[in-house]
């Protein structure tokens, strides 16, 4: 009799059992350690016990390993998980890690986190103190906008929202007025609810501004002015008249050059020296241009990409059809080479909003800024987890839901060819 | 023949009209942005020049790998927060690199957990802006550490506390014995691996020149130890106390948390980039290749080594050097933690001082340009190089 034959569809009947057993054991043994802090293996020597959910574990997906047993859970867990010894050790490790990382990251989110109270005071328990979010999140959102004049911010991203949202569903002819209205119209509308000053409005001073919205109003107006520009700077650098080309190279590698934070820097303490004497720029102002043409260099180099990728054919055909080089460019060219760069736009455009938390340099606070104004309040020290927490898990949403649309829209665009 | 001369000086007319359009409005932009300029600076009372350099800092920098101190130059001061930069991008190009290679291989495992896993490491960190990564190491995971005096020790060599992490100093004596031995073992490698790509090209000859290489690597340097008086020795780390509740670590060398924070962060958010380069990478590198190379009778690992990975080397390596230049400008938001970099300490501390906007900051400009072109220059000879030759 051979007690160690190797596991095969002979023994199946014994090994799968046995393994199983010894696997969910070892699970097991890892799952109460971890969440009741309690040694099921206590009985043995520290050492071994340490070890033991391993060993167990391994010994147990060795004897599941059966090649073509007929069980189809069995095959599509052994091809994923469990194909050699190697992989049953990284499965084991990667699973023990994630039971392990569970309990703690639960109390602290959750389970001895703190949700009811005005004051740091009122955090008694071991985890997150969720109060901090709570009692500053009006500040996270706006910034020092007043809090009397908040609803104007509100009405216009109301405004942008529910616009974009009955652009979804109106016809084709209609959705041209709707996108022309946004881009053209709503951004000067919107910056006018919210600086005030006319209109019976109150003046709210740019400096004020801040939060989740100044983010979103920096990202918004840089995504709005970068595009054309990099466009036209792409077309130039492509251009076959070297003075525009050169400048136009001139100009994309000196932005890429550098990093942003010393353009912005640039903005802030050069800048105002290259203007005349009593002439005042708003800081606001200059940021979003510093922005703007940094993500434009990037923008135009994606652009130029996606000209270079379109075949000579589409140039000639366009030409040959009398086409000038502006109405060639728009009808022909930039409709299909914008449609092949479409994730390297939404990544330039990812960049862009991941970037603006470095309008710190300058003074402006955005999500992030607010937050480190925040923990640095006397009655709130110690905060920082939180709220960068907070601040990632709010980007990361942001984020994430862009990158997840642009590849939508490159599935739904995509052309064969 | 007038016909078509006048055609030709009809385009030649209508290419220079926008030039010339073009060319006279950037002038005049820079002409006129000279003029405010330099009406402003008359109104402060300052020129402009480059003559501060020399002039004293008197300033501190809390960390530097060369002598300096207040009494030293701006041009000293500006040279610290180079070297400074150049190191928190050099480590963070190692470890980036490292874990962006692992992440990368590992999304395309066939283990579907260590997959899952990789693919969701890289969505994580990719999606966090940066400097809020940094943030958070510095300002929330550090400042957890302990107090020195209950620091987390490592074999009691090592302290790793709130204030830095404390590890042994390396003392060397002939270190220039050691250096150029070093030198010496690369050169003899690099001939015995020419010496067996001809073999192998000539003759058909397989030389195992992993292992002679890495013999003669810890050979030489060897030598030296025994023979030629070169030595090592650490200077520990020790506990002391400063007053009875202050404590610190006196010796050994001590590494700021601010660039801890700053590499952790550059190089877990670099890293998930380089890994999707490492990925796209090897998926570049067709299915027939690497039947191709079972069906001669190559094993996995020769089919790795050999045919799998010089191609997708050629994919991997142009986005992933535009990766460094990133880490390497993204390395200036060091200046949000107060980590000396160059932008810190000379567009920040230097400027404030002196006042010279338009100087520091087209210094500092021009220092990564620099850096950035001189980069991508050699990176356009590389592929070049690499580019696979057609016949």
């Amino acid at each position: 009799m051979n007690l160690i034959a190797k596991p095969s569809k002979d023994n199946i009947k014994t090994y799968v059992p046995i393994g199983l057993f010894l696997v969910s054991l070892s699970f097991l043994d890892v799952f109460i350690n971890a969440f009741f802090n309690f040694n099921l293996m206590g009985f043995l020597p520290s050492q071994l016990s340490y070890f033991l959910p391993l060993i167990l574990g391994f010994i147990g997906f060795y004897l599941i390993r059966i090649e073509f047993s007929g069980v189809r859970p069995l095959d599509v867990l052994n091809k994923n998980i469990n194909s050699n010894n190697f992989n049953a050790l990284l499965t084991l490790f990667t699973i023990f890690i994630i039971i392990k990382s569970i309990p703690p990251m639960l109390d602290w989110f959750i389970l001895e986190a703190n949700f009811v109270g005005n004051s740091k005071d009122d955090c008694t328990g071991d985890g997150a103190c969720w109060v901090f979010i709570k009692v500053w999140f009006n500040r996270f959102m706006y910034g020092l906008y007043p809090d009397a004049e908040q609803w104007r911010i509100n009405t216009a991203f109301l405004i942008l929202f529910s616009v974009v949202g009955v652009s979804f569903f109106v016809s084709e002819k209609l959705k041209k007025y709707f996108i022309l209205f946004l881009v053209f119209v709503f951004p000067f509308l919107g910056i006018k609810l919210i600086s005030g000053g006319s209109f019976g409005l109150e003046y709210v001073e740019s400096a004020a501004w801040g939060g989740l919205s100044l983010t979103f109003i920096i990202s918004a107006f840089a995504i709005l002015f970068c595009f054309p520009i990099g466009v036209i700077l792409a077309l130039g650098r492509r251009s076959s008249l070297p003075a525009i080309k050169y400048i136009s190279i001139g100009f994309i590698e000196l932005w890429r050059g550098v990093p942003l934070i010393t353009v912005l820097f640039m903005s802030a303490v050069m800048f105002p020296m290259f203007l005349p004497d009593g002439t005042f720029i708003d800081k606001l102002i200059r940021v979003l241009i510093a922005i703007t043409l940094f993500e434009a260099a990037y923008m135009a180099e994606v652009v130029r990409g996606g000209l270079q990728a379109l075949p000579k054919g589409q140039y000639e055909a366009a030409k040959s059809l009398g086409m000038g080089y502006w109405r060639m460019n728009a009808l022909i060219i930039l409709p299909q080479a914008l449609k092949l760069v479409i994730p390297g736009i939404a990544n330039t455009l990812l960049a862009l909003v991941k970037d603006t938390p470095l309008i710190f340099v300058v003074g402006l606070m955005e999500l992030a800024g607010m937050i480190g104004l925040a923990k640095t309040n006397p009655k709130w020290l110690g905060m920082a987890m939180e709220g960068y927490v907070f601040a990632g898990l709010v980007f990361w949403v942001i984020c994430y839901a862009m990158s997840r649309y642009s590849q939508n829209l490159e599935k739904k665009l995509s052309t064969e060819r | 023949m007038i016909l078509k001369k006048f055609n030709i000086e009809n385009k030649k007319a209508r290419d220079l009209i926008p030039q010339a359009i073009t060319v006279l409005a950037l002038l005049s932009v820079i002409i006129y942005f000279a003029t405010n300029a330099q009406i402003n600076m008359g109104n402060r009372g300052i020129s402009f020049g480059f003559g501060f350099l020399n002039q004293e800092a008197s300033f501190d920098i809390t960390f530097s790998m060369i002598e300096y101190d207040g009494s030293h130059s701006y041009g000293r001061a500006f040279l610290v927060g180079l070297l400074n930069t150049i190191l928190v991008s050099a480590i963070g190009i190692f470890f980036a690199t490292i874990m962006g290679v692992i992440v990368g291989i590992s999304r395309l495992s066939d283990n579907y957990l260590i997959a899952k896993v990789a693919e969701w490491y890289v969505e994580i960190f990719r999606n966090i802006p940066l400097i809020l990564q940094i943030f958070f190491w510095y300002f929330a995971a550090l400042r957890a550490l302990p107090l020195p005096e209950n620091g987390i020790s490592f074999y009691d060599i090592s302290f790793l506390t709130i204030k830095g992490w404390y590890v042994p100093k390396f003392i060397w004596t002939n270190f220039n014995i050691f250096l150029l031995s070093v030198i010496a073992a690369f050169i003899a490698i690099y001939f015995i691996n020419s010496y067996a790509t001809k073999q192998r090209e000539q003759f058909g000859k397989q030389i195992p020149t992993t292992i002679i290489s890495l013999t003669t690597l810890i050979l030489i340097p060897l030598i030296t130890f025994l023979f030629l008086g070169v030595s090592l020795t650490f200077e520990y780390p020790v506990l002391k106390q400063l007053s009875p509740t202050v404590f610190t670590y006196a010796g050994g060398v001590s590494i700021i948390p601010e660039l801890i924070a700053l590499a952790l962060a550059l190089s877990m958010y670099t890293a998930t980039f380089i890994a999707e380069n490492v990925r796209a990478g090897i998926l570049g590198v067709g299915k027939g290749q690497k039947e191709a190379a079972a069906s001669i009778g190559l094993n996995k690992n020769q089919i790795l080594k050999l045919v799998v990975m010089p191609q997708a080397l050629r994919i991997i390596i142009p986005p992933t050097t535009n990766q460094y230049l990133n880490l390497t400008k993204n390395s200036s938001l060091a200046a949000a933690i107060a980590y000396p970099d160059i932008v810190l300490v000379f567009a920040g501390t230097a400027l404030m001082q002196t006042g010279r906007a338009i100087e520091i900051i087209s210094i500092t400009m021009l220092t990564y340009l620099t850096l950035s072109i001189s980069i991508s220059i050699f990176m356009n000879w590389y592929n070049k190089k690499m580019a696979i030759k057609e016949k």
